[in-house]
């Protein structure tokens, strides 16, 4: 099935619950309710000609002013593909979990908690993947200040360590005047 | 059959009836001479086992180092264990985040005396690619523990690697002067 016929099969099965059809990038998206991603992730995997068999890639993004939740999904069987897209307010991120639905979402869900904060409701063992246990903040959003000493190790790069390794160092040239 | 008279500094112009190769004096066919000091520093560097601490795209360098086109081995360098208690020297091949730092440390102080650092390529030596913008990487592992070789390239070449064991090995013969008892304490005989 084309993208088309895919969001239209989803709009006509769960009408207000589609917020919109985006054609206007390379690749075409369902922008979904909150609320409703399981129920429609759900249908996806089991309609009989939908067949959405695999979870690629579940993403957080943070726009700016909203963060979002991105899922790629695959059909082997069927060999099609469909993008749903979710937004979330930046101060409460909550949507609910698919991991019960594709187990593959589980650590992708686990990463996006980690990285951008967003917490999936449901999620069996929702906790930090990649990062230590004991970091504070999510450092892929936009609004991250990184920390100046983590555990009393340095962070941010010893400037008196330049004379150490010999040589001048030549990278303000890439510096803009105000990181200056 | 005289005493040999005793020899407190080998150099190479030590010359005569004996025959010096490297740090050895050779007297006849079966007596070789040296100084305790000098054969310790000569098994040492000789046989510097390097841990497994593949970290990043370095790794894969000194993998092809120890394999057989580079031929560690031939540095007595190739024998890569996989416990810190059986290792010499700790090859950092890679970049280092924060959550791994504690873990050099620690494996560090797990491998016994004399042990030796190589910090190899550019992350481990000061950050490399992400010395500003990397929230999660150690700014050089010398913030943790002490490094004798640092190896630049991103990622060194294994010639490089090789001339960073040769330079260790260097160190060892040169720099060092003290024996390995006497760095926990004094050694038999000798005033603390």
């Amino acid at each position: 099935m084309t993208d088309e016929q895919i969001a239209r099969r989803l709009q006509e099965r769960f009408g207000y619950r589609i917020l919109e059809y985006n054609t206007a990038g390379p690749t075409p998206f369902c922008k979904v309710s909150p609320g409703a991603i399981a129920a429609v992730c759900e249908y996806l995997r089991d309609d009989p000609d939908l067949r959405f068999d695999s979870c690629m890639c579940v993403s957080g993004v943070d726009y700016g002013k909203d963060l979002g939740v991105v899922y790629h999904l695959h059909s082997m069987s069927k060999r099609h593909k469909c993008v749903l897209h979710v937004d979330l307010p930046r101060e409460d991120p909550h949507v609910p979990t698919v991991s019960h639905i594709w187990s593959t979402a589980d650590w992708h869900e686990r990463e996006a908690y980690d990285l951008f904060g967003v917490v999936f409701d449901g999620h069996p063992d929702l906790r930090r993947i990649l990062l230590p246990d004991d970091w504070e903040g999510y450092p892929l959003r936009k609004d991250y200040v990184t920390p100046e000493y983590y555990n009393g190790m340095r962070v941010a790069f010893n400037e008196e360590k330049q004379g150490k390794h010999g040589g001048s160092w030549r990278g303000e040239i890439y510096l803009t005047e105000e990181e200056r | 059959m005289q005493p040999p008279q005793e020899i407190t500094k080998i150099t190479a112009d030590m010359k005569g009836d004996a025959r010096i190769v490297g740090g050895f004096k050779k007297l006849g066919d079966n007596i070789v001479l040296t100084s305790v000091d000098y054969l310790i520093k000569w098994a040492r560097l000789s046989s510097l086992w390097p841990m497994t601490f593949g970290l990043a795209c370095c790794a894969i360098e000194m993998m092809a180092t120890g394999a057989p086109r580079y031929d560690l081995d031939r540095l007595g360098a190739g024998v890569f264990r996989p416990s810190p208690r059986q290792s010499d020297v700790m090859i950092v091949a890679g970049t280092v985040t924060l959550k791994m730092a504690s873990r050099i440390k620690r494996l560090f102080e797990q491998m016994p005396e004399p042990r030796y650092v190589i910090a190899m390529g550019g992350c481990a030596t000061c950050g490399g690619p992400y010395w500003n913008y990397g929230y999660h990487v150690l700014k050089g592992v010398d913030e943790v523990v002490p490094v004798d070789v640092y190896v630049p390239g991103c990622p060194p070449r294994p010639e490089s690697l090789i001339e960073g064991i040769i330079q260790l090995q260097e160190k060892i013969r040169e720099k060092e002067t003290k024996l390995a008892t006497e760095k926990g304490g004094a050694a038999p005989g000798e005033k603390a």
